[in-house]
Formats: C-alpha cells, sequence, structure tokens
C-alpha cells in the first residue's frame, strides 16, 4: 500500500511538472497573443495571400522561451520580420528549441522540421554547420541558412553574419570619451572568448579602435570567460576587471547584464551587448552593440518566397550565398546612448562616425584612424590620418592609408589583437 | 596598478566571498546525510530557497525576511523528500533527481512569469544594506588577511557559524548522537526508543533549509538579476554533494573545502591577474588550459572517492545507512 501511495505522489509531481512546463510556454504565448494578433490584423490585409501556406523552420540552441539572450535575439528577429511581412508567427513558424551543436541531434531537427514542410530552416549556432551543409544537399527543395558560419552552396545553402564590430566601434567612442571624462585610461572587456574566434577578437578590436578614437591613450583589459554564457563568471570577471585594473569603464561580449551591474555597484561605467541595458544599470550603462536580426530574416524570407518553390534559386535572390551586412543595411546599431552618465558630445561624435561608415568612405579596420574636433557649440568634425594598423606585437595589418582588412579575415581568420588590447 | 599584495589580497576575498553558497550546500547535505537519507536535490532546494528569499526579501525589504523565507521553502522540499522517501519509502536518489528537476523548473517558472515585474535587488536598501560589507573591528585591519577573511558581508559569517554549529551538535550534544545512530544503524535507534521518523523529518527540513539560505546568498551575491538563461546555482548544489564526502561528512572540514574548491573556481578567473602580478613564480599560470580549472575541482572528488574506498570503512565518516530506507515493520 505504501509503495503504491509514493508511485502515485511521484507519479502526482511528475504530472505537475509537467503541467509547469505546459504554463511555461503557454505564458509567453498568451502574453504575446494580443500583440500578436494586433500586428497581423493591420499588417494582412495587404500581405500577398501566397504567404498563407509558407512555413518558416528554426532550429534554436536554446528555447523559445527565453526572456534575454542569443535564442531570445533571434526568435525575436524571427517572429518581427514575419509580422512585418504579414505571416502568422503561431501557424507559420516551425521551431525545434534545444537543439545542442551535435551532428545526429541536428540532423534529426532538420527531419523533423522538413516531414512538417518547413519551406525555409534557419540554424542560428555555429556548431549547427556541417549538418545543415549535408542536409542541404539531401532536401534540394527547402532553402537553408545558417547564422555564424561559413559554409553555403550555390543554390539553396546560404549563411549569414552581421558587421557587430562597426557597433562595438561606436560603443567604444562612448567608452573612450567617457574614460577620457574620467582621467582613467583603463577600460575593461568582460569577453567570451578572444583570439580563439574571429567573431570575439574582431569586436574587441573594434571597440578598442573606436575607445582610441575618442581616447589615444585608452588601454583595454579583457577578461576571459571561455564559455559563451556563465552570468556568475561574467559578474565575478567584471568584479576582477574593476579590482585588478581599475578599469573604469566594462565593455562586455556575453549575453547577462551581469559586467553592467557590477560597473554600476562599483560606481564605474559599461558598454552592454546585445540589447539596450540601460533598464538593468540606469546609473551605469552608457550604450550597448546591438543586432536587428529582423532586418536579414526579413531579406532572407523574402527571397524564399520569391522562389516561388524553386529553392534553387534562394542564393541568386539573396545577391550571394554568405549576407554580411552592417551599419548600413540597420543590422547592427549601438543602442541610444543613455545622456545621463554619458560623456558630453558622445551622441553627437557616434552620430557622425554612424554617417561616415554607413556611407561606405570609411571603414574599422584601416590605415586611417579617426580623431575627432569638438566644437564649444557641440559641432563634430571628424579628423582623418593615415596610420598604420598595427597589432599587439606592434605588426603592421594595414599600412598607413591602406584599405580595409579582406571581410574574410573579419569573419574567419582574424586572430590577434590591435595595439592597446591587452589580455589579463 | 596590478600590485602583487594587493592581486593576491583580491584573489582570496573572492575565494571566500564567491563560494559561501558551497558551504551552505554541503553542510545542509551533511545534515541530511547524517540522518541516513542521500538527498540528490541540493541543486534544485538551492534555487527554491533562492528564489523564494529573494522575491520576500525583496517583498519584505529585510534580510532577515529573505533567509527566514528561504529556509522555510527550502525546508518544504526537504519535508517532500522526507514524506516520499521515508514515509512511502519511495527511491532516494529518484526522489533527489525529481526534486531538482522540479526546483530548477519553478524557479524558471516564477522567474520567467513574474517577467517585467520582477523586482530589482537596488530597490530594496535593506537587502543591499544587509548584503554590504561588515568589517571586523581590529581584525579587518590586518595585511591581506583582515580584507580577505574578515570584510565579508554578514551571511558568510553565518555560514562559517552554522558550520561550527552544526559540527558542535553532531559531535558534543546528545541528539547529535542520536541522530548519528539513526543514521549509522536505524533498527538500533529503533529498539532503544529513538523515534527514528521523527529525527529523520526533523534533519531532512532543517538540513535543506541550511542549503537554502545558500541560494539565498547566491541571489544577493547575483544582485537579483534574473535574465532566464542560467540559474543562480549554476551547478553550485552539484559540487556541494561532491563536497561532503571530500569533507568526510564534517561540517569543519566542509570550510577547508570550500575554500579548496573555491581556489579552484576563482583561479578561472584570477590566472591572468595573479600571472601579471607575480611573472616570476606565477607566470606559468597563464599557459594552463583554463578548461582545466573547471574540471580540477570533479579530479580532486574522484581521487578523495579512490582514497577513501581504499582506506574502506575506517576513519570515514558516512553513516553506514546511507540511501537504505528503514521501513520498522521490516525489521
Amino acid at each position: 500500500m505504501k509503495k503504491f501511495l509514493a508511485l502515485a505522489l511521484a507519479a502526482a509531481m511528475s504530472l505537475s511538472l509537467v503541467a509547469c512546463g505546459g504554463g511555461n510556454t503557454s505564458s509567453p504565448a498568451a502574453s504575446s497573443k494580443p500583440a500578436a494578433s494586433s500586428g497581423s490584423s493591420d499588417a494582412s490585409t495587404p500581405a500577398p495571400a501566397g504567404n498563407g501556406d509558407f512555413k518558416v523552420g528554426a532550429i534554436y540552441i536554446t528555447s523559445q522561451n527565453d526572456v534575454a539572450g542569443y535564442t531570445f535575439q533571434h526568435h525575436n528577429g524571427i517572429t518581427t520580420a514575419m509580422k512585418d511581412l504579414g505571416m502568422d508567427p503561431a501557424t507559420q513558424l516551425l521551431i525545434v528549441d534545444n537543439v545542442a551543436e551535435d551532428y545526429d541531434a541536428v540532423c534529426s531537427a532538420i527531419d523533423t522540421l522538413a516531414n512538417q514542410g518547413a519551406n525555409v530552416i534557419f540554424g542560428i549556432s555555429f556548431g549547427y554547420i556541417d549538418a545543415m551543409n549535408d542536409k542541404a544537399g539531401e532536401y534540394t527543395d527547402i532553402c537553408f541558412s545558417h547564422g555564424t558560419g561559413y559554409m553555403a552552396n550555390d543554390t539553396n545553402f546560404n549563411n549569414y553574419f552581421g558587421r557587430i564590430y562597426q557597433a562595438r566601434y561606436l560603443a567604444g567612442i562612448a567608452a573612450g570619451l567617457k574614460s577620457k571624462e574620467l582621467g582613467n585610461n583603463n577600460i575593461g572587456y568582460v569577453a567570451a572568448y578572444n583570439t580563439e574566434y574571429a567573431e570575439t577578437c574582431s569586436g574587441i578590436n573594434g571597440f578598442a579602435l573606436g575607445a582610441q578614437s575618442a581616447n589615444p591613450d585608452a588601454t583595454v583589459y579583457v577578461q576571459k570567460i571561455n564559455t559563451w554564457g556563465d552570468e556568475n563568471l561574467e559578474r565575478q570577471a567584471a568584479q576582477a576587471l574593476i579590482d585588478t585594473y581599475n578599469c573604469g569603464v566594462i565593455s562586455q561580449h556575453c549575453d547577462s547584464a551581469q559586467p553592467q551591474l557590477v560597473a554600476q555597484e562599483n560606481g564605474a561605467f559599461g558598454c552592454g551587448y546585445n540589447s539596450d541595458m540601460t533598464e538593468q544599470a540606469p546609473n551605469a550603462h552608457l550604450t550597448a552593440a546591438i543586432w536587428h536580426w529582423n532586418v536579414y530574416y526579413q531579406t532572407a524570407i523574402e527571397a524564399a518566397i520569391a522562389c516561388n518553390g524553386d529553392a534553387a534559386k534562394f542564393v541568386e535572390n539573396m545577391g550571394g550565398n554568405a549576407y554580411y551586412a552592417g551599419l548600413a543595411e540597420g543590422f547592427v546599431d549601438a543602442s541610444p546612448v543613455n545622456e545621463k552618465v554619458a560623456a558630453p558630445n558622445t551622441a553627437a561624435v557616434m552620430d557622425a562616425v554612424r554617417e561616415l561608415i554607413k556611407s561606405g568612405e570609411w571603414d574599422v579596420f584601416t590605415g586611417v584612424k579617426l580623431s575627432y574636433n569638438i566644437s564649444d557649440d557641440g559641432k563634430v568634425e571628424i579628423i582623418k590620418t593615415d596610420a598604420d594598423l598595427v597589432d599587439a606585437d606592434l605588426n603592421v595589418i594595414v599600412a598607413a592609408g591602406g584599405p580595409s582588412v579582406d571581410d574574410g579575415v573579419i569573419k574567419g581568420s582574424m586572430d590577434y589583437n590591435v595595439a592597446g588590447v591587452q589580455e589579463g | 596598478m596590478n600590485d602583487p599584495i594587493q592581486v593576491l589580497t583580491l584573489f582570496l576575498f573572492n575565494i571566500v566571498l564567491v563560494n559561501i553558497p558551497l558551504l551552505y550546500g554541503t553542510v545542509g547535505e551533511i545534515v541530511v546525510e547524517k540522518s541516513g537519507s542521500l538527498n540528490l536535490g541540493v541543486e534544485g532546494t538551492m534555487a527554491i530557497g533562492a528564489m523564494f528569499g529573494y522575491l520576500a526579501g525583496c517583498a519584505a525589504n529585510s534580510l532577515a525576511a529573505g533567509l527566514l523565507v528561504s529556509f522555510l521553502t527550502a525546508g518544504l522540499c526537504g519535508l517532500l523528500f522526507a514524506v516520499l522517501t521515508v514515509s512511502l519509502q519511495a527511491n532516494q536518489n529518484v526522489t533527489g533527481l525529481t526534486i531538482t528537476t522540479f526546483g530548477l523548473g519553478l524557479y524558471f517558472f516564477v522567474g520567467k512569469g513574474l517577467g517585467e515585474r520582477w523586482p530589482a535587488m537596488t530597490a530594496s536598501d535593506g537587502l543591499v544594506k544587509g548584503y554590504s560589507a561588515l568589517e571586523i573591528p581590529g581584525l579587518s585591519k590586518l595585511p591581506v588577511i583582515g580584507k580577505a577573511l574578515f570584510s565579508h558581508n554578514a551571511l558568510v559569517y553565518l555560514g562559517i557559524a552554522i558550520a561550527l554549529l552544526v559540527w558542535w551538535y553532531l559531535n558534543f550534544t546528545k541528539t547529535g548522537l542520536r541522530l548519528r545512530a539513526v543514521g549509522e544503524n536505524p533498527g538500533a535507534a529503533d529498539s532503544v526508543g529513538i523515534n527514528t521518523l521523527l529525527y529523520k523529518y526533523v534533519h531532512l527540513i532543517a538540513g535543506s533549509g541550511i542549503m537554502g539560505l545558500g541560494g539565498f546568498y547566491m541571489a544577493l551575491y547575483m544582485s537579483g538579476s534574473f535574465e532566464g538563461s542560467n540559474c543562480w546555482i549554476n551547478g553550485y548544489g552539484w559540487i556541494a554533494i561532491a563536497l561532503v564526502i571530500f569533507a568526510n561528512w564534517n561540517p569543519v572540514l566542509a570550510v577547508l573545502g570550500t575554500l579548496v574548491f573555491g581556489f579552484f573556481n576563482t583561479l578561472q578567473i584570477y590566472a591572468g591577474p595573479l600571472a601579471g602580478a607575480f611573472p616570476g613564480p606565477l607566470g606559468w599560470l597563464s599557459a594552463i588550459p583554463p578548461q582545466l580549472y573547471k574540471a580540477l575541482p570533479f579530479m580532486i572528488t574522484a581521487i578523495v572517492l579512490i582514497a577513501s574506498s581504499v582506506r574502506k570503512r575506517e576513519g570515514s565518516g558516512q553513516p553506514a545507512a546511507l540511501g537504505l530506507n528503514y521501513f520498522r515493520e521490516e525489521r
């Protein structure tokens, strides 16, 4: 009898767990429903009729129910893009959550989405690369699109990423101006990794060059945590940068707002990443490098719809098999400057440089350095100086006046820090 | 900057500050295991204590309220474990894992459910003040160890005090002796008139409550920032279970174990600054692959397990009836 009771209780408990899980999924859906229906009601009228049965598939590294972080940003981007295209994410978006970077797991997720009738499949994590490459060859009637990767073919498989280093350069300006105002040239940077990945070190380098443009004496101290996400280590790393290097501004390449909270607790300042963290740290946060993923997803979904069933035209519709957009396309940007804590004229300088980069006249990793002349009435003049771009070992990467390093370097083979960056 | 003495001081300071939740978890689990129950639900119990303790602390704007609620809610997890395993004779391992899954699930359910209404710790000066450093007069002025050991928040001292208190309770009180008897041989304890059922219930609840305090500490350390991707506890509950073995079921050794595990945990972050501050003797630190720091505490546990199984039962603090359900009618 007692054994039976125990069994029944355990069963009840596991059932309650399932109920929790269910509640978990339904609550964000319920809260987002009014927005979704209102969004589609004003957008669905002009939507082309052909979109109605078009299915978008997505493979996420964590869950669509996240309230912050990498998957959250992508899910938000996909649903925003779909609503803007007059599609209904509730019925037209197919998702496989929590897919590890494991070949078999990704293959089975792709099979699932293919069986459900997905017309385009987005894989958001780097480690999905081989499985997506192989499956793109198998399902030639589906468009495949892989985020942060480098593989592609000439028909139905592309990859996509953005020039986040441009946004980081803008954030670096805010950090540099603040460090100058503070009279403290030490800037900290909590990084998931550094030179192990081009993504991380190009971000660090872009940020450091931006900081140096506003404060030539600035040094960026990098503290790695060797994982993409660990809030506890992110906090420890930020605190260590402030304690051991006396950093007055803390930037970050990690998801959580912990580094900004630590900066605030210590009376320091900071630049966030992925989302505007002014809300979490109103007395510390200057600006954040952010993504507008919906810009890409809208382009890609439109291209996939334009294939009209012939997925082989996807790459042609995308104008190439590697999408790499930046400030000019609105794919990346710096979040609005927190005027309460930023140094004077920060927004004006950032705006001037934003326009310069958007115009295509100048880019971050070139042989031309920027500096600024700010008049008393807040007018910003950008001064361009030819100067070697050198790495931390003082090797010349780009000679003075030279053109930007190759996109392939920024995306794939960059494995150095520029001068003025020091790994702690 | 990079004054070597200061870097060393900060390193030692952080070993204590960041890793005290391990001590709470370990001491709580020692209390539980001494009653003969193996509770693998430490991670979930700490998550529940963290979540509800933090919310209560914010609502009441008081550190004491947070402590009380974290103890009580985590104690409820212990009560659940006791009902299932002591009264209903359910398998202890499975029940413990269930509690971990349940606790983490409830943590995310409540946190995500609150969404925009999530309270910020900065809005509760009761918690901020309660968590701020409390310098012990005199001692905190000592070089290096003054900052490292004697200028922490009140919960650090509370953790040490609880560890010492539990050590005294287990070894020098009559009820402590009876508790150990229940853990070693519940049949024998029962036969001399000890209420084994009551002992197991009380200590499962109290032990789980102590774990919950550690969870509450973690919530405060993380500034109560809920972002929904990581749980605050972040695996500390699992390390605590390993630490129990490392400490040989001795709460005083648990303090030492916490510092040893904390040493490697904090070294992950401080290897760079230490190598920079002591380029001669410690320069090699920066060459060590960081993954090793994550693995080392568990490798040490494995070594301790091997050592303790070689030396068999002699001197081992492991209760003989650990993990075995006691059913007096089958005696």
